[in-house]
């Protein structure tokens, strides 16, 4: 079964969150939120497979700072 | 001019029943004569199966209501012998608007799939739907089937008893008495019945108010669905314009649930509105208009005893994809068969109880689909709301967020997975032909599949005979054989797949009972006595 990548994966960590922050560079709370809910939506879908895409909210539900 | 639905159909006749000097006892005694108890009228009489339904008014629905017609709903209205009418009325569309704030995100056809006698869906006004139930109830009764339809019959009272139900009916000459082995209550949301009998609609998952208005355009507008979110005229709310026939257009305009409704339902509130939708320079008139309450709930139980409710009466859920009328044809067509062969002495009464399984797992289904429909409209939390305008949003640009945008999601049939009525799968065969699956059409030899199937237990031989009729436990079983080039792409596509034949067992719904590789008479016995529920008893 398919499984979720938490090992590093990404090839440029420090660009990809600098790009991530500046992203965000001039925006309001509310353009952010939006911005951000797109992001989400359109990695959604070039993940596709909804057994990754289950994992990784359940992941990202286990690790939040209450949990 | 008259409209259709001004006038009485089914007026007030005074019947032998009122003077017989006790409660005449009937075995199947319908209350609404909405689409839901029409329709078990017909499929009771047609069976020769003697009905009566009675009703308080004596005329059809006023207003459009019910519009949206599906593909499984004319299906079974073919088995009930007004499927043509229905089609020849209604309008069948494809194509569609969406539109997020002021402005139009996209456009769509829906390219419905090929290979079935009935579109995937018509529009037609409830009234017309009623109007060609009760057309097909006249002429059965001019071929001698016993039903009566009683306009005028309001039923006041109600008793159940231990093998039946006692009713008191008012008229205007009185009231008088009867009995009903079985009692079927199809009176809508607001059922009368329920509440007599003190049941309770139970789970209230939400609530809301809609305009709905039918308008006559007077120049031409395409034959579309448009459909709002959040637009100018109508803040944080819907709305929709649906093409009917005869030049009507219907309006549905949600409301939310704290409004005035008799503010709302104003013309001169209503007019501006409807201007703004439209657009100014589009002349209309308003034909009707009212303002419709829901709620998201079902009967925790559809039957109690012999007393059964069908249709709104049963469940509710949302007018977003259509499963209200539809969900209430399917409670008809599955209870049909069931009463047909307890009333006739062929299945045990148990059988009646998977009526409740099946058909309440369909509101289940359709509950869902209603409540993630509802979701997406009316954002329940600031963070749903984000999301749901960014799929929006990105739905202007990119197609992979147009499935993701629901305006409703139009009613399917239920198929009937772990039904205590389902017998073997067979490994190999399509998911979506297996035991508890409604059928799928497909042509064959110049006709449809369906239309070859009948009111009676089948069996389906592909690449196997079987024969044109036999008996099996008692009861008349069809056969239909294809083989070889009779076997065209879509029939294999939908009941073979890759598998080179195949034996299906047919319930009278046309739902499938069980299937095999191939043909075993113990097997194929043994699963139809399953489907009568009579299950250990051989």
């Amino acid at each position: 079964m398919a499984d979720i990548v938490t090992t590093a994966n990404l090839q440029e960590p420090d660009a990809f969150y600098a790009d991530l922050v500046a992203a965000h560079d001039g925006l309001s709370k509310d353009e952010s939120d939006a911005y951000n809910a797109r992001l989400i939506l359109l990695m959604a879908n070039q993940i596709g497979d909804h057994v990754i895409l289950k994992k990784l909210l359940q992941e990202a539900q286990r690790t939040s700072r209450k949990a | 001019m008259t409209k259709l639905f001004e006038a009485p159909l089914y007026p007030y006749k005074r019947c032998a029943d009122q003077g017989a000097g006790k409660p005449v006892r009937h075995p199947v005694i319908v209350i609404g004569a909405g689409p839901v108890g029409l329709a078990m009228a017909i499929d009771l009489a047609q069976a020769d199966i003697p009905v009566v339904v009675l009703d308080d008014n004596e005329k059809v629905s006023t207003g459009s209501r019910a519009i949206c017609f599906s593909k499984r709903t004319l299906e079974i209205l073919d088995r009930l012998g007004c499927g043509d009418e229905m089609v020849r009325k209604g309008v069948v569309w494809n194509a569609g608007r969406v539109f997020f704030g002021d402005r139009q995100v996209y456009d769509f056809n829906l390219l419905p799939e090929e290979g079935h006698k009935r579109p995937a869906f018509i529009n037609l006004q409830q009234y017309y739907c009623e109007l060609y139930l009760v057309e097909r109830i006249r002429a059965l009764q001019v071929a001698g089937k016993p039903v009566e339809l009683r306009g005028g019959n309001k039923v006041v009272g109600l008793e159940r008893r231990d093998d039946h139900t006692a009713l008191t009916v008012r008229t205007m000459e009185g009231d008088y008495d009867l009995e009903a082995d079985w009692l079927i209550a199809c009176d809508g949301a607001g059922s009368p019945a329920r509440r007599m009998l003190g049941l309770e609609f139970q789970g209230r998952v939400f609530e809301d108010n809609f305009l709905i208005a039918d308008v006559i355009m007077k120049a031409d507008f395409p034959t579309e669905r448009w459909f709002w979110f959040d637009p100018p005229f109508n803040r944080d709310q819907s709305a929709l314009l649906h093409k009917q026939p005869d030049g009507v257009w219907r309006i549905d305009l949600q409301l939310g649930w704290h409004i005035d409704k008799e503010e709302e339902k104003k013309p001169e509130n209503v007019i501006p509105r409807l201007k703004q939708m439209l657009g100014e320079g589009v002349d209309f008139d308003l034909e009707w208009v009212s303002v419709y309450s829901f709620q998201c709930c079902r009967m925790e139980k559809f039957r109690h005893g012999r007393v059964i409710f069908a249709g709104d009466s049963a469940h509710q859920v949302s007018p977003f994809g259509a499963r209200g009328a539809n969900s209430g044809f399917q409670d008809v067509d599955n209870l049909g068969w069931k009463l047909k062969l307890i009333l006739s002495g062929k299945a045990p009464e148990t059988l009646i109880e998977s009526y409740d399984f099946e058909r309440e797992r369909a509101a289940d289904e359709n509950i869902l689909q209603s409540t993630r429909s509802t979701d997406f409209i009316t954002p329940k939390s600031e963070i749903s709301r984000i999301f749901r305008d960014a799929v929006l949003d990105l739905s202007e640009h990119h197609a992979f967020a147009r499935p993701m945008v629901n305006s409703g999601r139009l009613s399917v049939p239920a198929t009937y997975d772990g039904s205590p009525l389902n017998g073997p799968d067979a490994s190999g065969l399509p998911a979506r032909t297996r035991p508890g699956s409604p059928p799928v059409d497909a042509p064959i030899n110049g006709t449809w599949l369906l239309d070859a199937m009948g009111h009676d237990f089948m069996l389906l031989g592909l690449g196997i005979e079987v024969p044109p009729l036999t008996e099996l436990l008692g009861l008349p079983v069809k056969g239909i054989t294809l083989s070889g080039e009779e076997i065209g792409p879509d029939l294999r596509t939908r009941y073979l797949g890759e598998a080179g034949e195949a034996v299906y067992l047919i319930r009278p719904d046309q739902h499938v009972a069980a299937r095999w590789r191939k043909l075993d008479w113990t097997e194929i016995t043994g699963a139809l006595s399953v489907a009568l529920g009579r299950e250990g008893e051989i």
